[in-house]
């Protein structure tokens, strides 16, 4: 079995593309006068890129195990929480209260010690660890529980989606410790860099970029293994690959763990840059439009769901902005239409368009 | 019909190991008895035909065999130690039991020969799959296989684009792929024109010997070819045993089967 | 035996109180100035005996100090802010005295106790029901043995069971506060246990602690009594709001049962086909409210069919326009579905604007009744009544009707339905508007419990969801059953955990649940559901 080369066109050409981007903002926000890049551009390009992370992560399970994930929101949600808590850590005596042991919240609801799962959080490499572990380990219990005993299709998808509504309630309540209802925010810096500062967020939307390529990278890796091979035999006929020998169950919950460490990755490069996360972040509306994004872009091509997300997100910022009424008609519509007009986003139609055009001249010059 | 004790129905000497021993197995569907008291034992290396009327619960058998379904009551071995009814599909794909089944199921959108290097005997761990790589004896083995089935020049084509013969051909390539112990074959032969049946029923015979075959078909003709032992399957349960001349004289094969 | 010791104290108090001066409103008020405040506590407590709600104001004004006595002895009531005067015993208007020329009628403390228990004695008489007895049920509160007397008087003056059986239960309380003989106070401890309410449980239990071992022994017999009813109604009353949640639930999710269950198909908008069915009712009562005030008793009858017919053609509108096109292709169809809920939500959020709407409860919806110790609302019976017949009305549909079978022939095995004639396209529409249909019957509902707002569909899919799959897809006697289940363990929760987290719980205990049976507790079994 000759496995695919690593880099394909595809990704090449978004590799690309994501480099020049990275070379294009910092030099234009901060090396060129007049900055071209602003920084709201900066921030809002990071932005985009943590989405294009996550549903990458999103593709990888769903594209290509056909696992539809209606949760992963509560992957990302858990990364840029356990990332949350450290930039809280990190404010130390300059909150509102000036309490350098307590966050402002805590304070707030009249808490008087850190409760023992914020401990060791002003370490970045214990958030950073954490960023991992707290969604791969929601996502390998989870799916322990779930992939064992068959729970598939629909009913799976609904599950997931009652799992982050869940978390979503949980997280509301104040005696989480999580902050409650406003979640974590007000950060001041991160590593000692000033979160407001052009550099830091020049930075932050740099790393994003960096994510990406990894993320892309790895999940190509992963789906030309032959364990991508496997994946795709489960998506397409689970029941047949059991009879071949493979453990179904591991191979799924190896993706969805994998997936869900990458969307937490993505969460926690999100909150830094946002510079807040709070329980709508688990709502099962955010974790649904994370899949139109895949849809749109196109199911299991990795760089098409990468490209969908950034699309959405950039029309959304744009009609949020111009027509608010019509952002929600906007995204029902896009639901409806990528569903029944392109089943294979919008990559997919681009390449077979392309893909005539090449030909049409070819049958030209045949003719004549 | 009452039932046999199993070690008598073929008369062999108890210390010889059965590959495959069922003995009052019975598995009900909501009432209905798809299974009933069904006794059965395959000898190392044999090839036994299955026939029966629809419905006589020649696939469900399988299912049983291969860990798919729960048998309600009886016992299934494997090589008179492991007890089947324990273990699921892919434990028993591991052990040594190869399945086709009646409605062929291949990888659609994986090529040919993907198709075929997923089957062949590996460590199946995501571990060991994530890591694998290529190798000659791989590509050899690959290209051997395509000879086998015939399907050399399609060895890049998707599997779906086959035709329906190609596909059972396919999926018998995937049986052998995994060098099985035992072969469970549903209705190899639909879709396959005559002489794609004779060719079919000659290379189960030249596997058998070094391996048990159990092949289930409707095909007369077929059966005939591959001129071995018989079961009849009647209502879940075994209505008669033997060569084909002598089954297919006794009346009460004919009756709920022949006749028809 | 209560009844002729009653009849016996009532004689005596009446005789006492003929004795006395005589007992006539009018010489009693002119006797009120006179006197130390020994004297005129006696007296404030004779006219508290007289029963004459003339009494009442005239007792109110010497609590306030506004009673005030002329030089002439005409006894007046001042008021207190404008200086006008009327007279105590005729009530008519005496204009504004000079306030030097008036003495004040005073009152210490023992006058106003007196007050106090003569006020609440002649409300014991007041000719409206309710006003007697909320002062039945105060007299029972304060347990004051002075009171003794009013309660036997009023008890016999009585024409309301309800009233008289509360003022007796008052009369008990009191003589376990006063130096009745034992045998009175055994009888008392008796007519409290039979009450078996916080009141109840207030008095005896400090005669549980009392040194004589007869009456300690009735009253902690009797207390155990009471705490076990206790018990058994809170028991009744949570079964009773698991019933009236799983009602709800049961109304939004029978039409996912349908749709998700007997087709197959996820359809992610049916919250906002409930969202459908609840501006349906508002709309028409708005235009009840405008037009037809008479009718605002009628409008959930006018708005259940209308919001059926809406909501089921939305419904169609969907099937023909979308799901049609995604049949087999379950994910898809739940994205697709998932756009129609969010043009709807906006679409309704531009019509009507994104804040609740008021929708009423008509007459007979409003209030409350007791069953023993448990509070029953209208609104919530009418819904568990309502839900029900939906269901019944459901279920005959489909089992009896021609339609029904043509859906589940067409649902088991589409190409063969299609080869025997039914038109396999029209059954569907037909399906998926019927499910509809419930939905916007569920909106009726639910309009009458929650607010109308655009989110009010969301906030029913998750749990609409987990019914379904909990009771098992394809099957709506599981949705009922689940949706009771799943009403019922919340609020068993809620008690312990508080409303949130007993939601979390509960989806929590549902992943867990369909690990064990993927197919919830009803499965639809066979090899089709498998492949
Ligand atoms: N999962 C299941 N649920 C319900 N009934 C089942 C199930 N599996 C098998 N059956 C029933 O068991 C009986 C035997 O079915 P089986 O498929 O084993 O027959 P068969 O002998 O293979 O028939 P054919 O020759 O048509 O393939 C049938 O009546 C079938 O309906
Ligand atoms: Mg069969």
């Amino acid at each position: 079995m000759p496995r695919q080369g690593l880099i394909d066109r595809r990704l090449a050409i978004f590799l690309l593309g994501l480099f020049i981007l990275t070379v294009a903002v910092p030099v234009g926000n901060l090396a060129m006068a007049g900055k071209p890049v602003p920084t709201y551009l900066v921030a809002l390009i990071g932005k985009y890129l943590c989405y294009a992370l996550l549903a990458v992560a999103l593709d990888l399970v769903w594209g290509y195990c056909g696992i539809l994930s209606l949760g992963h929101g509560a992957f990302f949600a858990l990364g840029g929480y356990a990332m949350g808590m450290y930039l809280m850590r990190e404010i130390g005596a300059r909150g509102v209260y000036a309490n350098p042991l307590l966050p402002d919240f805590m304070v707030f609801i009249g808490w008087k010690h850190l409760p023992w799962y914020w401990w060791g959080f002003d370490h970045f490499w214990l958030a950073a660890i954490m960023v991992l572990l707290a969604p791969g380990i929601l996502a390998f219990t989870f799916g322990w529980f779930a992939f064992r005993s068959r729970v598939t299709g629909v009913y799976l998808s609904i599950i997931t989606q009652a799992m982050t509504y869940a978390l979503m309630l949980a997280f509301f309540r104040n005696e989480m410790g999580f902050g409650g209802n406003n979640g974590l925010t007000d950060f001041k810096d991160i590593l000692g860099f000033d979160l407001a500062s052009d550099g830091t967020k020049v930075g932050l939307t740099m790393l994003s970029a960096v994510a990406l390529a990894g993320g892309l990278l790895l999940s190509r890796w992963i789906t030309t293994s032959r364990l991508g091979k496997v994946l795709v035999c489960v998506r397409d006929a689970e029941s047949r690959t059991r009879f071949l020998g493979y453990r179904v169950e591991h191979y799924k919950l190896f993706i969805f763990t994998v997936s869900a460490m990458m969307a937490g990755v993505a969460g926690a490069l999100y909150v830094p840059q946002v510079g807040i996360i709070n329980p709508s972040e688990f709502s099962p509306a955010n974790s649904i439009e994370i899949v139109i994004w895949v849809a749109l872009g196109g199911r299991g091509t990795l760089v098409g769901a990468a490209l969908g997300a950034i699309i959405v997100a950039a029309a959304k910022t744009y009609l949020t902005g111009a027509l608010p009424e019509a952002w929600l008609y906007a995204l029902g519509a896009l639901f409806i239409l990528v569903t029944i007009a392109l089943p294979t986003g919008v990559l997919g139609a681009v390449e077979t368009g392309i893909g005539r055009l090449r030909r049409r001249p070819a049958a030209k010059e045949a003719e004549a | 019909m009452s039932a046999h004790h199993p070690h008598a129905i073929g008369g062999l000497p108890p210390e010889e190991l059965p590959q495959l021993y069922l003995n009052g197995v019975s598995r009900a569907f909501e009432g209905f008895k798809a299974i009933n008291n069904l006794s059965l034992v395959i000898e190392p290396g044999e090839l036994r035909a299955v026939i029966g009327p629809n419905g006589a619960g020649k696939t469900t058998m399988m299912d049983i065999i291969t860990g798919k379904t729960r048998p309600d009551t009886g016992e299934v071995l494997w090589q008179q130690t492991v007890d089947l009814t324990k273990l699921d599909e892919a434990d028993t794909a591991r052990l040594g039991i190869g399945r086709k089944f009646q409605k062929p199921t291949v990888f659609e959108s994986h090529t040919v020969a993907d198709n075929l290097a997923l089957a062949i005997k590996a460590d199946r761990s995501p571990w060991a799959t994530l890591f694998h790589r290529a190798d000659v004896a791989e590509a050899a083995r690959i290209d051997e296989l395509l000879g086998i089935i015939r399907l050399g020049d399609k060895r890049h084509r998707m599997a779906g684009d086959l035709s329906h013969g190609q596909k059972q051909w396919l999926e018998i390539g995937m049986l052998l792929a995994q060098d099985p112990q035992l072969l469970l074959v549903d209705e190899p032969a639909a879709g396959m024109t005559d002489a794609e049946t004779m060719l079919t029923a000659d290379l189960l015979k030249s596997i058998a010997g070094e391996r048990s075959v159990i092949v289930v078909e409707h095909d007369m003709e077929f059966v005939r070819a591959l001129g071995c032992k018989v079961t009849v399957l009647h209502q879940g349960s075994v209505l008669a045993e033997g060569n084909l001349e002598m089954v297919s004289a006794m009346p009460e094969v004919i009756e709920v089967y022949l006749g028809r | 035996m209560t009844s002729l010791l009653r009849a016996v104290l009532t004689i005596c108090a009446l005789l006492y109180a003929s004795v006395a001066v005589a007992d006539d409103f009018s010489a009693l008020v002119q006797a009120l100035p006179k006197g130390s405040y020994h004297a005129r506590s006696v007296v404030v407590k004779k006219l508290g005996l007289l029963g004459d709600a003339r009494a009442v104001p005239v007792l109110k004004a010497l609590n306030n100090d506004d009673l005030k006595v002329a030089g002439d002895g005409t006894v007046l009531i001042v008021n207190d802010t404008t200086g006008a005067a009327t007279s105590a015993i005729g009530g008519a208007a005496m204009g504004k005295p000079d306030p030097n020329s008036l003495d004040r009628v005073k009152a210490n403390n023992m006058v106003r106790r007196a007050i106090r228990t003569a006020i609440g004695m002649l409300t014991l008489r007041d000719p409206d029901p309710a006003k007697r007895m909320k002062a039945a049920e105060d007299a029972l509160k304060a347990a004051d043995p002075e009171q003794i007397d009013a309660l036997d008087a009023a008890i016999s003056a009585e024409r309301d069971a309800g009233v008289k059986a509360v003022m007796a239960e008052a009369r008990a309380a009191a003589v376990l506060k006063s130096d009745a003989p034992e045998a009175q106070k055994l009888a008392a401890i008796h007519t409290l246990g039979d009450r078996g309410d916080n009141a109840a449980l207030a008095a005896l239990v400090p005669v549980a602690n009392s040194k004589e071992p007869a009456l300690a022994q009735a009253a902690k017999t009797a207390l155990s009594a009471i705490r076990e009813a206790q018990q058994f109604w809170r028991l009744a009353q949570n079964i009773w709001f698991g019933l009236s949640l799983g009602s709800v639930l049961l109304l939004a999710a029978v039409g996912l049962a349908i749709t998700f269950g007997v087709m197959g198909v996820i359809n992610m908008a049916h919250g906002e086909l409930v969202m459908l069915g609840a501006y349906t009712t508002f709309v028409v009562q708005q235009v009840i409210r405008a037009d037809a005030p008479g009718l605002f008793g009628w409008s959930l009858a006018i708005a259940a069919p209308l919001a059926f017919l809406v909501s089921g053609a939305v419904g169609i509108a969907i099937e023909r326009g979308i799901v049609r096109h995604l049949y087999g292709r379950p994910l898809e169809t739940l994205l697709a579905t998932w756009g129609v809920s969010l043009i709807l939500q906006q679409a309704v959020r531009t019509i009507f604007g994104p804040d609740n709407r008021d929708v009423g409860n008509p007459g007979w919806m409003s209030g409350a009744f007791k069953i023993g110790q448990m509070q029953v609302t209208w609104n919530r019976l009418w819904i568990l009544i309502f839900c029900l017949a939906v269901f019944a009305v459901l279920l005959a549909v489909l089992k009896k009707t021609p339609i029904g079978l043509q859906m589940r022939a067409v649902t088991q095995n589409r190409a063969m339905a299609a080869n025997m004639g039914i038109r396999t396209g029209g059954v569907d529409a037909l399906t998926f508007g019927l499910g509809a249909g419930i939905a916007g019957l569920a909106g009726v509902a639910l309009s009458q419990v929650d607010n109308v707002s655009p989110n009010l569909g969301q906030n029913y899919i998750v749990d609409s969801f987990m019914v379904v799959v909990f009771g098992g897809a394809g099957n709506i006697w599981g949705t009922l059953a689940g949706a009771f289940t799943l009403g019922i363990a919340n609020k068993f929760l809620e008690p312990f955990s508080g409303a949130v987290l007993a939601k979390i719980l509960i989806l929590v205990g549902i992943i867990l649940f369909i690990q064990k049976r993927p197919r919830g507790l009803f499965a639809v079994k066979g090899r089709a559901v498998e492949s």
